[in-house]
Order: C-alpha cells, then structure tokens, then sequence
C-alpha cells in the first residue's frame, strides 16, 4: 500500500467520474494523434511520389486533376492529348526538357491502374525489378508490389483488364490478356500499386474496345488490324520516336524533368504551353502546395478543436479533483492524522491527475491509432493508398508529455488545497 | 507515559483556556471529562499532536512536542499515537485490511498483513477484511477504528467520545474493548468525553472548567 497505489485506487473509485474525464481527455488527445498520423502518411506518400517531376502535361482542364491523376493516381485524367500536338515535348533532343516519360491511362485490373509508359519512368522513382525483366512486348507488364502481394499475381500470370479505374467486372475487356514478366521492389512510391505496360498495349485493349462498341455490324476489320500490326511490330522500342511515328494516336499525359530547374525559359516553359498551345502544363510543387494550402484550413481547425477539447478536459479532471476535496476533507485530514505530511497530500493528489490524464491519453491513442487502422482499409480500396494505424509518430512523445503537463496543471490547484488540509480545523468541524 | 504541563490555547480573538496538568502512565486509563466549550477537543487536538502547542509542553513517552517542528509531529504521531475519532473516517477508496495497512504505510513502517488480520481478529472483524468501508456498520466501523489506532502499537491511545452515541450495552462493550487492547499494548489510554457514564466505571480523570 504506497502512495501510488492509493492514488490509482482513489481514481478508479469514482467510475463516473473517471469515465468522463477519460473521454473528454481521449477525444482530445486522439484527435490530435489522429490529425497528425493522416497528415503525417498523406505527406509523405505525396513528398515521395514528386519524384523530381518538374511539371505535367496533359489535356486542358484542372491542373490539380491533371497532377492528382498523372503523379498520384487517385483522380481522372483531364482527357487525352493527340500525339502530333505533344510532338515538342515528346522529340528529343529538346533544349530544356531531360527527360519526357508519357503515360496512357484507361484501364485498370482490380482496380490497379495500367499504364501505359516507357522504361525511363522507373529511374524516375528510383524502382527496380525485385524479379522478372521489363515488358519488351506488347501486353506485357511489370507489376508494383502492392499488386503483387494483392492479386497474388507471379511473373507467367494473365490476367484481362476492365476499362476505366474501379474494378467491374461488366467492363472487363475480353480479348486481350496481359501478362506478367516482372515484378517491382517495394519502393514506397505510387509505383508500388501501378501495373506498367507500353503505351501501344493500352492503345490496344481500348482501340479493340472502340471497334466492339463501333461494329455491331461485324466490322472486325479494326481488330484484325491489329492483329496484323502486332505481327509487324512485335516490339516497341518503347522510346519517345517511336511514339511519334503514330502521331493520330494520343496519350493522356507527360511527366516532364528539367535539365535546369533554375533555367530562366524553363520556368517559363510551362507558361507557354498553357498561353500558346491547347495543352496544359501543371507544376506539382505548385500545386500542391495549393492542395496543402487548401486542406490546412481544415486540419488547422481541427486542430483547434482538438487543443479546445483538451483543455476542457484538462478543466473536468480540474473540477473532478477539486470536488473530490471537499468530498474527501476528512479523509484528506485523516491520512495527514496517520503521519503523512503535507507534501505527501501534496503528491498524492498529483498522482491522481496524472492517473486520469494517463488512462486519457492510452484511451486516445488506442482511438486515433485503431481509427487510422480502421479507416485505412477504406482508403485502400478507395485510392490504393497504404495507411496504417501502427505507427508512432516522434510528435507523439511530445502528446504523452503535453497530457501529462495538462494533467500536472489540472491537479495543481487541489494539490495546493490538499496539502493545506488543516487538521484541526477539518476535523473540529465533526 | 505522558503528562502535560502548562497547557494553555487561545483561538484568535477568543479568551485563553488553560488546562490543569495531565498525567497518565502505561496501560493507566484516564478520562478528561467537561461539558461543551470548556476546550475538549483543542486539548484532545493538542494532546495528538494535530494543533501547534502555544504556551506548556506535552511529553510522550520522553519525547516533548514542543521541540518538534511540524514534520516531526506528523511523523511523531503516526508512529506513536493512535487516535479514535467520534467520527469515523476511512480512506473510501480502500477496503477494510487496506486502511489498516495505510496507517503502517504512512508511519513509515514496513506494512504488515498478518499483524492487521491479528488485530481484527482480535475485535471480532476478521470475516471483514475484504470488506468495503461504505457497507460497515456504525459498530463495526468503531472496531476498525481501533483496529487501525492500534496498528502501529502506538505508546499513547486517545480516545474522543468513543462511547457517546452508543445505548449502555455497547458502551460498557467498547470500554472494555478500547481497555483491553490499551493494555495489551502497553498503551497509556485517555479518553476524552462528556459521558457522565464512564464515570462511574473509569475513577482516574480529570474534569475540565470554563476558567
């Protein structure tokens, strides 16, 4: 029986009391925890996934769709661009441009998005096969690991894509099968959820798709066309000039590096495009930061509503005490009659605030971290985005000390009152 | 043992009461007698060592308590006082072993379970460990009182109206209880009260005057 236990036990004496104040304290405390684990993982997936990527082209219409679509795969594209109007971008030897990597969307598998790229986009995001070899041919593809470790599929498996990006099983193409010839390492990226194809297949599968919807009337002559140019381009090269040698296809966007980013015309190549061309230009950096921005308003809301609930909190464990002492006055002063000192009182009531904001704090981790545990299956299957809940954040040291400091401060003002407990006085009263 | 001598309080703005000396050796039961307001429960109080002394000195066994400072007391008295208040008062949260344990705890002494069963057992308590403080009676309660005023086999027992609010039977009952354990004790015993009852079972005492 030491003082600890006597201060847990006196806390747990009171369950209503407890309960209250334990909720209030969690709510706050998870709030806080939860704000920072979502924003926290949301940063990060968005800072990795920048991968020096100076600016996105695509089709006019909202740059913050076109970066969302083309850099995070998590919204639609603008709409397509014909390759003849990309010409500029895509040739090489551009005096500005390092590197031009075009993307093909349309299609997805489960819903994981096939795109349809070139091979320089894997040194962009610093990938490389854990096995297998890049796709040579067309309808071959190099899957990302969260595609690997979710359909469980291995180099050899096949597989038909569905068209759009949520898996239907109505819009499932039936002709043609792609097939795995590599798999990625996990490299935190977006990469990790794409399927990665040449652009010629995606063409393929919704050229094929057009031609179903156009020919009920049995012109197969598009498919058969296809057919043929397979068997005579058996391999793209996968390069930008091969790419142009079909100027009436399109392409949905293009990832664009700088040689210079401090260029004086590249900062105002994108610029150009969106004044002079019918293409836009986005720039992730910018528009990012404006999504950041946008949803800062928000969490810093929240977060106001959080520190509001925490100190309110703070302020019931406040007034739980300070009741509890005239409640306990003679108790106070009989613990004092067995020998105990004033800053034995003293300390006793401290422990008691620090119990409660304690238990608050445990109960608001256990909400936050079971919340984004909860939820990031929802987000999984809504974005293809991993979240976890078993993550500890350093911020979250700093939300076990500041608990503590709202315990500490909330248990002062009876501490101070317990400690003062005049026994003479107290228990002359009777 | 223990004696005062020169005792005298005065409350802010009140009139000095002075004390006649008091004297009360090993298993001795002395009973301090007086009508209200003569200053009962401030000498009671000064007796214990939970009111500050002003003018005299009180010695328990050897030690006087106006050499004390104020932490010394506190220790003082957990260790070698034990006191049976007219009210009594638990420590809510704990049961009825635990609170026995707490006055151990808080002396500064090693707690010992099988003295605290040995105690209750010997006032008839020993089913009622276990039991919460909120679910005894007002007689069982007075037991655990004194139980737990004999925890620290404390030289000096003071006693404030431990007989007041009972019928007869009991009174002789808790008397003989508070005697009986005093001695085993080897307690100097003082029960301070208004009961013109004890008079004529207890001839040691004291009557206290308005002066």
């Amino acid at each position: 029986m030491n003082l600890v236990t006597l201060a847990w036990k006196n806390s747990v004496n009171r369950p209503l009391n407890l309960l209250m104040s334990i909720i209030l304290f969690a709510l706050g405390v998870g709030l806080i925890s939860f704000l920072l684990l979502v924003n926290q993982q949301l940063k990060d997936k968005f800072d990795r996934n920048l991968a020096e990527i100076d600016l996105v082209v695509g089709a006019k219409g909202s740059p913050l769709q076109l970066i969302l679509c083309s850099m995070y795969h998590i919204d639609n594209p603008t709409g397509n661009i014909p390759i003849e109007k990309a010409r500029p971008i895509l040739r090489e030897g551009h005096p500005l441009i390092k590197t031009a990597i075009p993307l093909s969307l349309g299609d997805n598998y489960k819903s994981f998005r096939i795109i349809g790229t070139n091979h320089n986009i894997l040194p962009l995001y610093d990938a490389s096969l854990a096995e297998g070899n890049l796709w040579q041919k067309d309808l071959d593809v190099v899957i990302g690991q969260s595609v690997a470790r979710e359909t469980g599929m291995k180099i050899g498996s096949t597989f038909h894509s569905s068209h759009g990006f949520a898996d239907d099983e109505d819009l499932a193409h039936d002709h043609a099968s792609f097939r795995v010839t590599g798999v990625l390492l996990e490299s935190g990226t977006v990469l990790d959820q794409l399927i990665l194809t040449n652009t010629a297949s995606v063409w393929m599968v919704h050229d094929h798709q057009e031609a179903m919807a156009d020919s009920t009337q049995g012109s197969h002559a598009v498919h058969g066309h296809h057919v043929g140019s397979e068997k005579d381009h058996p391999a793209h090269d996968n390069s930008n000039a091969d790419l142009l040698s079909h100027p009436d296809k399109e392409i949905t966007s293009i990832l664009v590096q700088y040689k210079s980013r401090t260029n004086f015309q590249a900062l105002n190549f994108g610029r150009n495009i969106n004044e002079n061309t019918d293409l836009q230009a986005a720039s992730p950096a910018i528009e990012m930061n404006r999504l950041y921005s946008m949803l800062g308003i928000g969490t810093d809301a929240l977060y106001s509503l959080a520190l509001l609930i925490a100190f309110v909190s703070a302020l019931s464990i406040f007034i739980s005490l300070y009741k509890s002492m005239k409640e306990r006055k003679y108790e106070l002063a009989l613990i004092r009659v067995m020998g105990a000192g004033r800053s034995t009182l003293f300390s006793l009531i401290i422990l008691e605030g620090l119990f409660l904001s304690f238990m608050g704090w445990v109960a608001g981790l256990i909400i936050s971290h079971g919340a984004m545990q909860w939820l990031s299956v929802y987000l999984l299957e809504d974005f293809r985005y991993r979240f976890t809940g078993w993550l500890w954040l350093p911020e979250e040291t700093w939300i076990f000390l500041f608990s503590l400091a709202l315990g500490l401060l909330a248990a002062l003002i009876p501490a101070i009152q317990a400690a003062r407990t005049d026994i003479h006085t107290t228990l002359a009263e009777k | 043992m223990v004696t005062t001598s020169q005792l005298s309080f005065s409350y802010p703005g009140r009139a000095k009461i002075s004390f006649p000396d008091i004297s009360c050796s090993e298993k001795e039961i002395l009973l301090v007698l007086g009508t209200s307001g003569v200053g009962k429960t401030t000498l009671l109080h000064l007796m214990g060592g939970l009111l500050s002394l002003q003018e005299g000195d009180i010695s328990i066994k050897g030690q006087r308590l106006a050499a004390m400072s104020a932490a010394d007391r506190d220790r003082f008295r957990g260790r070698h006082i034990g006191i049976v208040f007219q009210q009594h008062h638990f420590v809510e949260s704990l049961n009825v072993l635990e609170n026995c344990l707490l006055a151990q705890k808080l002396a500064g002494f090693a707690p010992d379970k099988s003295k605290a069963i040995e105690l209750l057992d010997r006032l008839n308590m020993s089913t009622l460990g276990n039991a919460q403080i909120k679910n005894l009676s007002q007689g069982e309660k007075q037991r655990v009182a004194i139980a737990r005023a004999l925890m620290n086999t404390p030289a000096f027992i003071l006693a404030d109206e431990p007989t007041s609010a009972l019928d007869d039977q009991n009174c002789h009952e808790v008397l003989h209880l508070l005697q009986e354990q005093a001695a085993r004790a080897n307690a100097a015993l003082v029960i301070v009260t208004h009961d013109n009852r004890l008079k004529e079972i207890i001839a040691n005492r004291v009557t206290l005057e308005k002066s």
